[in-house]
């Protein structure tokens, strides 16, 4: 599988020009620059606070959110694990795209890339897989091939058994013939060129079609509820659900041999070991240790752990890799989305509510600042993530902004409102009786406007705490990681892993502010009671 | 002589509309004046004048024999008590935070707060239990007494009130009277009071000034006014009081 939101065919790479790619469509570049200098700055104070995350410095590998990646990231991992390097794993980001311009950005040292997917998303010069000019495109990113795994896990459209019987289909031209078929294909697949647009006009389908999540595709394909989506070819799923694969009668797509993606200033010891892994995976070995993990339910560590000892990359009877336990995993987890949400929501509370303060007094700049935090709102959170990236990388840093953003304008809003709303008649008291501005505000328009700026804090640091799961996405941790593991994997058990403390988060942050609001609040006062 | 409040040429629009034009007026030290008159004619911008609240267009205002400040009022201010209708509770503070407020940003020590607090809702015969209530928890007549404690509390030269007594039932408003009386006899102020009751006029003040539409009618000891009002307009309003007597 490859499927992955956040990568369109049409935010294409210009080498050419042996400048930075322009992932962001939407601008000039000097826009883009401006940004680049502002994300910049942004950055640098976000590190200077989070600074001390990077101490040592292991060699991280990065995979995307699917079944393979994850298998072949960890045999990466345990292989270099077992050669005496330390390694950082950093799975699961939300993308080519993403995992990509991490690579290059130097967060992340080597992940699992096809050939096809390089040549026909990640380079624009068509070169092709294998040549002088393939390389040295790569190289201009500062970046490496190194040798192919041996398998190719190529696209596919795959049908259920059932669909295919009934129809009588073999073949993927037999799909012109039948346009009352529902397609439904990954976010990816949709927009790339080797995806729908090219094997559509090919073929001369007639059908439209809808992005969906992989995972998803999978379950609506069950469920009846879509008749065609993209599949791989290496996918353990397809024999799971009994689905099948038509033949690409025309051989529209292009290969898609795996290899490992790096670095080329990773130390050469370390593709030397890697290089190890040369043409060590058939389709039909890769297809197991794939089923393995999505049908046994066996854990990436243990299937990777496996393949290595079997064929002697490592010794039998070295120590396998210690697996995290449940509830270690869910500490870390919880841990660190208490911090993303926390940094981000009191960095808003503090900023957004000076700035209520600021301008409520001119109606026209609280209109001004209610207008641009709720544009803020009106961005997708994955799309706002992945604006992210090419500002300030991966990672923790660009969640906790992208949090910070969405937290400002439930807040400025509610502390706005509440300003302006207070009755006149206290103010022209508060003023009359000889208070100063700052005893006015701090025993007058403070105290009255907190019940209203403590909802606005409770919705921020809720609605965080649910948007933070998709900070996964772009490496960032938290609760969201089992949650994109899980929806890659379609095991649900591993989602509710992410989805049940993410909701015992959320509930618990609602008792922490009624609490909170108990305290500071007059009975009478308090928003949050209901009426009886 | 200088009295304590005296508006020398003011003038007063807001927008278009002009509420006074080129008013003289003083206001005796240490008597109590009602500025009455109907709603509309200009008796409770007269009185936000006095306190800065709010600032005169032309001519000036002055108080204690100085111009009322432009800015940094709050000392200024805190010599004169304020007090208004509806009474501007302040809905978050319980019933001594919302007396003693000035004196605890004046910085007293909590011993001479809670005395002070003590004397003044005695004096205005309110039951000492109502300190830890929320004003919304007393009656109307109660949140006024308290209204009125709150803008004595750092014993002010000048008092300034706005309606203070209005919305409750007579007897109820009889009594605050009494109590604000009793109140003055033992800390005696200048006092402004704003009302277009001319029973309550009569009752508490021993100065009259009758406005209509931002012009002074007649201004004078209470007597004065009523026996010889100038005017057929003061005339119809001093004939309710008489109507009563």
């Amino acid at each position: 599988m490859r499927p992955s939101p956040g990568w369109s065919s049409e935010c294409t790479v210009s080498i050419s020009s042996g400048k930075t790619p322009a992932w962001l469509c939407a601008g000039p570049a000097r826009r883009e620059r401006g940004r680049r200098t502002a994300g910049a700055a942004i950055a640098g104070l976000c590190c200077a606070l989070l600074g001390p995350l990077a101490a040592a410095q292991p060699i991280v590998i990065g995979s995307k959110t699917f079944t393979e990646s994850y298998v072949l990231a960890e045999i990466m991992a345990q292989l270099l694990e077992a050669e005496g390097h330390e390694v950082e794993r950093r799975f699961g980001f939300g993308g080519t795209r993403v995992v990509f311009e991490a690579l290059r950005a130097g967060e992340v040292d080597i992940y699992p890339e096809y050939s096809g997917t390089i040549t026909q998303a990640i380079l624009t010069s068509g070169a092709e897989f294998g040549t002088e000019e393939f390389t040295a495109e790569l190289e201009s990113f500062g970046l490496e091939p190194l040798a192919t795994l041996g398998f190719n896990n190529t696209y596919a459209l795959a049908v259920t058994g059932d669909t295919a019987e009934r129809l009588g289909l073999t073949t993927v031209s037999d799909l012109a013939d039948h346009p009352e078929l529902r397609f439904g294909v990954s976010h990816e697949f949709h927009d790339r060129t080797d995806g729908w647009p090219g094997v559509s006009t090919e073929y001369g389908l007639p059908q439209t079609t809808v992005g969906i999540e992989h995972g998803l595709a999978y379950r609506a394909m069950l469920e009846g509820a879509l008749d065609v989506t993209d599949a791989y070819s290496t996918d353990g799923d397809l024999a799971r659900f009994d689905f099948v694969v038509l033949e690409d009668d025309r051989n529209f797509f292009p290969s898609y041999f795996a290899l490992p993606l790096v670095r080329r200033a990773l130390a050469p010891e370390v593709k030397e070991i890697l290089n190890r892994l040369a043409d060590s995976l058939s389709d039909a070995a890769m297809r197991e240790l794939n089923a393995e993990v999505s049908i046994e339910r066996r854990t990436f560590g243990d299937v990777a752990g496996q393949f290595l000892r079997e064929r002697s990359f490592v010794a039998a009877g070295q120590d396998e890799r210690r697996a995290n336990s449940l509830a270690a995993n869910l500490l870390d987890n919880t841990i660190v989305h208490l911090k993303l949400t926390g940094i981000a929501v009191a960095a808003a509370c503090v900023l957004g509510v000076g700035l209520a303060l600021a301008v409520h007094r001119s109606r026209p700049l609280s209109r001004a600042v209610l207008y641009v935090t709720g544009l803020l709102q009106t961005i997708p959170s994955i799309a706002l993530l992945a604006l992210m990236i090419p500002l300030v990388g991966i990672g923790q840093v660009p969640a906790i902004i992208a949090l910070f953003l969405y937290s400002l304008l439930p807040i400025v809003r509610n502390t706005i409102t509440a300003l302006l709303t207070i009755d006149p008649l206290l103010k022209r008291v508060a003023a009359g009786m000889g208070m100063t501005q700052s005893e006015q505000l701090r025993h007058v328009h403070l105290p009255l406007a907190l019940p209203h700026l403590l909802a606005g804090l409770r919705i921020a640091a809720v609605v965080s705490i649910g948007t933070a799961t998709l900070a996964a996405f772009i490496g960032a941790g938290g609760l969201g990681e089992p949650i994109v593991t899980g929806l890659a994997l379609n095991d649900t058990a591993l989602i509710l892993q992410g989805a049940i403390p993410a909701a015992g988060l959320a509930l618990a942050t609602e008792l922490v502010f009624e609490l909170l609001e108990r305290r500071l609040v007059p009975g009478h006062m308090m928003t949050s009671r209901l009426p009886a | 002589m200088h009295e304590i409040i005296e508006f020398l040429d003011v003038s007063k629009r807001f927008g278009d509309v002009a509420v006074f034009e080129h008013l003289d007026l003083a206001i005796g030290t240490g008597r109590v004046t009602a500025l009455v008159g109907a709603s509309g004619s200009g008796k409770s911008t007269l009185l936000q004048m006095i306190n800065g609240v709010l600032v005169p267009d032309d001519g000036r205002v002055e108080v204690f024999g100085d111009p009322v400040p432009d800015a940094h009022h709050s000392a200024f201010r805190r010599r004169i008590g304020y007090a208004v209708q509806g009474t501007g509770l302040f809905p978050h503070l319980r019933i001594d935070a919302n007396i003693g407020l000035l004196g605890k940003l004046e910085r007293w020590s909590a011993l001479e707060l809670d005395g002070r607090i003590d004397e003044l809702m005695t004096l205005m015969d309110l039951d000492p239990e109502l300190r830890n209530r929320y004003p919304h928890e007393l009656s109307g007549g109660q949140q006024q007494r308290v209204g009125i404690c709150r803008a004595m509390l750092l014993r002010p030269e000048i008092l300034l009130l706005d309606e203070p007594f209005s919305g409750v039932d007579p007897l109820t408003r009889d009594e605050i009277h009494e109590r604000f009386g009793e109140l003055m006899r033992v800390e005696p102020a200048t006092v402004v009071l704003v009302t277009h009751d001319m029973h309550e006029a009569v009752r508490l003040a021993s100065e009259l000034v009758v406005l209509e539409a931002g012009r002074v009618l007649q201004a004078g000891g209470v007597n004065e006014v009523v026996e010889q009002p100038a005017n057929a307009a003061v005339a119809r309003l001093v004939e309710r009081v008489h109507g009563v007597h």
